[in-house]
């Protein structure tokens, strides 16, 4: 990058915030998909919004494309730096600015870290719902960008349900304010669509949050069955009784191994293990305990637990969101999906997962959010053994082939990013990738804003989107357009 | 207002009668005009794909085109600039994919909300959404005017209801975004953009959503007081563990009501009504009248002229707003209403004399706004809203909006001007 830029970059943010030592940028070179690594050509750690606006404008200016980056947990690669471009890291940008409990409204800045929101409020009986299992590090600009899930989003709704408004700056360096404080203002829903446009819209630098009021009773009930079969005919069954639980997740035998051998959450040995959780009034909570332990058994559940206290229940918790990073323990390597299907696809899906681990001979841990149909099957391979990795990426790619195939998406929770954007192409039609596009445009017609992610190829914005077709009336003079 | 139409010379109709059946092309009566202005025609396509072919004719023979569902609140927004065309989702009207094991549904537009709720009430289910006159309204005019209603406490609007959407664009493209599971994050949001879009970007012709179970029972109960008491029991019991799916504040001149509804088993219900009695005090609960969770619906009849208002303030705020309005209107010898619902999001209605109303707007407007809120107009006499915009001001996202527009509607075929700042 010319010194000039670099200088402009520095004051700017400073010599404290500007990276441009390859041995420190490499800690920039990928997010927490690390098959994909990418030097950027400087990291800036801005700390204020009027920094990012100045780093955005040089950008526009020059043409550098650039990628915002919040923690760095993301799990599809929507961090991963550009070649020739920058790093904007919002990490510095870590302030709680504004704390509304009457309204139940919380205003932070970007950097700050999902866990951080909740704890500041717990005290006072609130909590921020999204929770997705990088929780105690990933940061709230990360999960607008992903439009983060996590367990709860069963019953609590996704990070899009939680956020009513941010300060967007621009690719072109301008500033914007989408939605706010009050819902349903007026004009297009741009909260809605920024959230989940995974960094290619532009940079949030505030967001509001709505925080939710802690349930009266939480329980949690552990089930074991002999099959995730079995296990997944039990969620019907809870659904169907009309029954919403706050969270409904799923583990097969070698994601439970992977769990106990990590953190001992005590979980009973067997083929398919249902976690339910369902939280409200004391008096309803207990009704439908009692009917969810029923369908259970009924299901053909041999154990059925209800953890006791708060401490087992946190326990259980732990074991489960701990269960990609104890996979490690089974294998030296492996690939986390995240693909959705129809939940009463899962049964049939599973079983084609089965076949088609045993035919490539690679193992594969499973981990649902049984509830909403969202499945984290977990690839393991052993990246000593040459081609395995190719092995395995087939074997994940052709799981969420399955998933397009029950109808379902590519992607719950984790994003498209760089991982997924080919198979953005067999989910969607080419009308629809278009359309997609032409919002892009309108935010970023000059391709800046994390470039080359999400879709399959990369496009340009014409001034005029399309070819305009004259009418055959037109051309023979008999109407006019204004 | 007939000659609002931007064609200088005849249109070639035949043309789209090929495309829509010529039994389903007519020439609009008054009873189409919208907001004063007449319209030409009137189609009614028989398909997604023929609603497309004629949104492709009408934009290349610029030919103005506001699409209608129900037609229940097709004077919403600021009357069109122009309309030669209404473009109809009447025949739209399927139910296409109830899998209701997976608490799913895939829905044409033109489907009426009662009619698929009662579909869905088949497997003890329902779209958690009570929008206004749900009998005539349909799914695609209550996605593009983003209507809700009491339930909203519980379940969210609509937003967070829809999972997937199809519209057709001007240029005939039909386009997906979404799908038929629950959770889903691969590429942009659509669904969420046409929502409320005033149809000012494409045509909804189906839509996704998510479905929940109907309740298995349901308590309301009912608390009358000042505004300002109610509004601090209001806020009590959203600050308190109590899991309400419907939190409302009423007040007219001289009288104010706070209805909270329960749903679920009758033992969760049994404990939250008694907590609830415990968190009112000295307050007294009385069972909530029948046509409470109606009143969003009622507001909308009374004497005329009159004006109807949505706002959105803060849940703290709605005694000062009520205030506000009884201020407002006594200025200028008005009747006045309001409903609130505890997510910030109410009807104000002001009755009595055209002048009065075109004077109160502008004032209830700063004053909202002062306090960070908004106001737009939603029914008024033609006349009076000729003087005043609908929508109020603009923010600095504004020149974004006009950008996305134009991406979508190049040359601002559908519903021109009807949206904020001119869109």
């Amino acid at each position: 990058m010319e010194a000039d830029i670099l200088n402009e970059f520095r004051a700017i943010v400073g010599t404290p915030g500007l990276i441009t030592e390859p041995e420190q940028l490499s800690t920039y070179d990928c997010d927490g998909l690390t098959m994909f690594r990418v030097l950027p050509l400087a990291v800036l750690l801005p700390t204020s919004t009027e920094q990012v606006q100045a780093i955005v404008r040089v950008c526009h200016r020059e043409k550098i494309p650039f990628v915002a980056r919040g923690s760095g947990t993301g799990l599809s690669g929507g961090a991963l730096p550009v070649a020739k471009g920058i790093v904007i890291s919002l990490t510095r940008m870590n302030r709680i600015l504004e704390v509304d409990l009457p309204n139940q409204r919380v205003v932070v800045e970007p950097g700050v870290i999902n866990l951080n929101v909740t704890a500041r409020v717990a005290p006072d009986g609130y909590f921020y719902a999204p929770d997705p299992s990088s929780q105690l590090v990933c940061s709230i600009g990360g999960n607008v960008a992903e439009n983060s899930g996590g367990a709860h989003c069963l019953k609590y709704g996704f990070t899009t349900t939680h956020v009513l408004g941010m300060e967007v700056v621009l690719p072109d360096g301008s500033l914007v304010h989408l939605g706010g404080r009050t819902v349903d203002r007026p004009g297009y829903d741009l909260p809605g669509v920024f959230v989940g446009s995974e960094g290619t819209l532009g940079i949030a630098t505030k967001v509001i949050l709505r925080i939710v009021k802690k349930p009266e009773v939480i329980q949690v009930l552990l089930a074991a069955f002999n099959s995730t079969n079995e296990a997944g005919a039990a969620v019907s069954g809870i659904i169907a009784a009309g029954m919403l639980p706050a969270a409904i997740e799923m583990m097969d035998n070698l994601a439970i191994q992977a769990a106990e051998a990590a953190v001992q959450a005590n979980y009973p040995n067997c083929g398919g293990l249902l976690l339910v959780e369902l939280d409200g009034p004391a008096p309803e909570v207990e009704t439908l305990m009692e009917e969810v332990a029923d369908v259970c058994t009924k299901c053909g559940a041999w154990e059925i637990h209800v953890a006791q206290s708060d401490a087992e229940r946190a326990r259980v918790w732990t074991g489960r969101k701990a269960a990609f990073a104890a996979v490690g323990r089974l294998a030296p390597a492996y690939i986390v999906q995240d693909g959705v299907i129809p939940r009463t696809a899962l049964p049939h899906v599973m079983s084609e997962i089965v076949r088609l681990s045993s035919e490539v001979g690679l193992r594969v841990a499973n981990v649902f959010h049984a509830g909403d149909g969202n499945l984290h099957p977990l690839v393991l391979y052993d990246n000593s053994v040459p081609g395995q990795d190719k092995l395995a990426e087939k074997l994940a790619g052709d799981i969420l082939r399955l998933c397009i195939k029950a109808g379902g998406s590519i992607t719950g929770e984790h994003g498209v990013g760089e991982e997924k954007k080919m198979f953005m192409a067999e989910m969607y039609a080419e009308p629809d990738l278009d359309t997609m596009q032409l919002l892009r445009c309108a935010f970023d017609p000059e391709n800046l804003s994390n470039p080359d992610k999400v879709f399959p190829r990369p496009r340009l914005c014409g001034e005029k989107p399309g070819v305009y077709e004259p009418h055959p009336l037109e051309v023979a003079g008999v109407v006019q357009r204004f | 207002m007939p000659g609002a139409s931007g064609l200088m010379t005849q249109v070639s109709w035949p043309e789209l009668a090929e495309i829509v059946g010529k039994e389903h092309l007519r020439a609009a009566t008054a009873a189409d005009a919208i907001d004063g202005v007449e319209a030409q025609m009137v189609a009614e396509p028989g398909t997604a794909e023929d609603l497309a072919r004629a949104l492709r004719w009408a934009h290349a023979a610029g030919v103005k085109v506001s699409p209608r569902g129900g037609g229940t609140k097709l004077g919403w927004g600021n009357p069109p600039a122009a309309c030669d065309l209404v473009l109809s989702t009447a025949r739209l009207n399927r139910v296409l994919e109830y899998a209701w094991a997976d608490m799913t549904v895939i829905v044409e537009a033109g489907c009426r909300v009662a009619d698929l709720q009662k579909t869905l009430a088949e497997h003890g289910q329902r779209l958690a959404l009570d929008p206004l006159w749900p009998e005539r309204a349909t799914i695609g005019g209550i996605l593009s005017t983003n209507d809700s209603g009491t339930l909203r406490a519980r379940y969210g609007s609509l937003r967070d209801l829809i999972i997937g959407i199809t519209v057709a664009l001007p240029d005939g493209t039909l386009a997906k975004s979404g799908g038929k599971v629950v959770k889903n994050v691969a590429g942009y949001d659509l669904a969420k953009l046409f929502t409320g879009a005033l149809g000012t970007l494409g045509v909804i012709v189906q839509a996704i959503f998510r479905l929940h179970p109907l309740p298995r029972e349901s308590r309301s109960l009912s608390f009358s007081g000042t505004p300002e008491s109610l509004n601090q029991l209001l806020l009590a019991i959203q600050a308190s563990k109590l899991t309400f799916t419907g939190l409302q504040l009423r007040a007219e001149p001289g009288s104010a009501h706070l209805d909270v509804r329960f749903d679920g088993t009758a033992a969760g219900i049994q404990a939250q009504v008694k907590q609830v009695q415990q968190i009112a005090g000295s307050m007294a609960a009385s069972d909530a009248p029948a046509n409470a969770w109606t009143s969003h619906q009622a507001i909308w009849d009374g004497a005329t002229p009159a004006l109807l208002t949505k706002f959105s303030v803060l849940p703290a705020q709605f005694a000062a707003v009520s205030a506000l309005v009884e201020r407002s209107a006594g200025a200028q010898s008005l009747a006045w209403k309001i409903v609130v619902q505890s997510v910030g999001a109410g009807y104000a209605r002001l009755e009595g004399n055209e002048q009065g109303l075109r004077s109160a707007l502008p004032t209830l407007r700063d004053e909202l706004a002062k306090m960070g809120g908004t106001l737009v107009a939603l029914a008024c006499p033609a006349a009076v809203k000729r003087g005043l915009d609908a929508w109020g001001p603009a923010s600095d996202a504004q020149p974004l909006m006009v950008r996305v527009k134009q991406r979508f509607d190049p040359d601002g075929t559908l519903n021109p001007g009807r949206f904020l700042g001119g869109i």
